[in-house]
């Protein structure tokens, strides 16, 4: 039924997981990050748990982005490891 | 050391995997925690919530009613929990100057 | 965060968006008995809505639309909507948050669902509050400077 949807996105997850892992500017590793928590959203839509879906997307899509955003402007931007 | 990380990764992965056959499928009716009686023979709370939601309070919406009218303790608690943390974030983070360029709380 | 030249295209299209932002954000919260959503999502929105404003104006020009003294009162108000809808609930003689004995209008069921709606809106003030001003504090308070 619907379970290749759902694999697609699973993939797109690990790829975005391991992108904001390995990455050395940190901006990007938060642009990714912010991507993780789309397609994790993505993934509580097509399993039927829309209410967890919409926090996810508002909060770890929006909110977080911009916070952590604000944290490496008051520290480093490059990753000392 | 780094061989080492990915074998408890893969370990780890591997595991959480051979955990994961076991559960019942996503939506099975026959699970326990989906039928309508528990296995001491009394009613599940997820049946009781789809069968009197509507009823109790005149919402079409049933994961608002648990939330607030149910579980409405459990919601109070998460509210007070985000204040403090944003009182605490206020009183570590928040340093004003004065106007002599003194720092202040 | 120091800010470079201002740009007409972010200043003009983050303000042309924002109301839109609230306007949605708005209707999760008051449409929440009938559809996904409810308070906590719609007072994030809200915050998001402030946010764009305070990200792409500067800290000056969006102190006219929400000043910073306001987040604490605001999310301390929220909270106590919140607990004086259950405090009504026990005046009038049911248990603590049981909305059905609030005498709002007519059946008991009605009264619980205008008292879920009454919670709400606290929690969408108290939460819409809290996040803006974490957002101002982590601008603001630089140990360094």
């Amino acid at each position: 039924m619907n379970w290749e949807i759902e694999i697609v996105l699973f993939i797109c997850l690990l790829i975005a997981a391991f992108v904001s892992l390995y990455v050395k500017n940190l901006l990007t590793a938060v642009i990714t990050l912010s991507v993780f928590s789309f397609f994790s959203a993505l993934i509580y839509v097509a399993m039927g748990a829309i209410d967890v879906g919409f926090t996810e997307a508002v909060v770890g899509a929006g909110i977080t982005g911009v916070l952590l955003i604000i944290a490496i402007y008051r520290t480093n931007r490059r990753s000392s490891d | 050391m780094k061989i080492v990380n990915y074998l408890i990764m893969i370990i780890f992965s591997a595991l959480m995997i051979y955990a994961s056959l076991s559960l019942p499928d996503r939506g099975d009716a026959y699970a326990v925690l989906n039928k309508e009686k528990s296995l001491a023979q009394t009613q599940n709370a997820a049946s009781y919530y789809i069968h009197n939601a509507k009823k109790d309070a005149e919402t079409e919406n049933m994961v608002t009613v648990i939330l607030a009218d149910y579980r409405g303790y459990d919601t109070l608690g998460e509210e007070t929990v985000i204040l403090t943390a944003g009182l605490i974030c206020f009183l570590l983070l928040r340093i004003e100057k004065n106007k002599n360029g003194k720092k202040k709380r | 965060m120091e800010r470079k030249k201002d740009n007409p295209i972010v200043s003009l299209v983050s303000r042309t968006v924002s109301p839109f932002i609230m306007l949605f954000a708005l209707y999760v919260i008051f449409h929440g008995h009938y559809s996904p959503g409810g308070g906590f999502q719609g007072g994030t929105m809200l915050a998001a809505a402030f946010i764009l404003i305070r990200l792409s104006l500067g800290m000056e020009t969006s102190q006219l639309q929400f000043k910073s003294s306001w987040a604490t009162p605001l999310g301390s108000a929220g909270v106590l909507i919140y607990f004086g809808t259950g405090l009504v609930a026990l005046l009038f003689g049911g248990n603590f948050l049981d909305y059905g004995f609030i005498p709002f209008t007519g059946t008991v069921a009605e009264n619980r669902s205008i008292g879920i709606l009454c919670i709400e809106i606290g929690v969408a003030i108290a939460v819409m509050a809290i996040m803006v001003s974490i957002y101002d504090d982590l601008l603001k308070g630089s140990p360094d400077d």
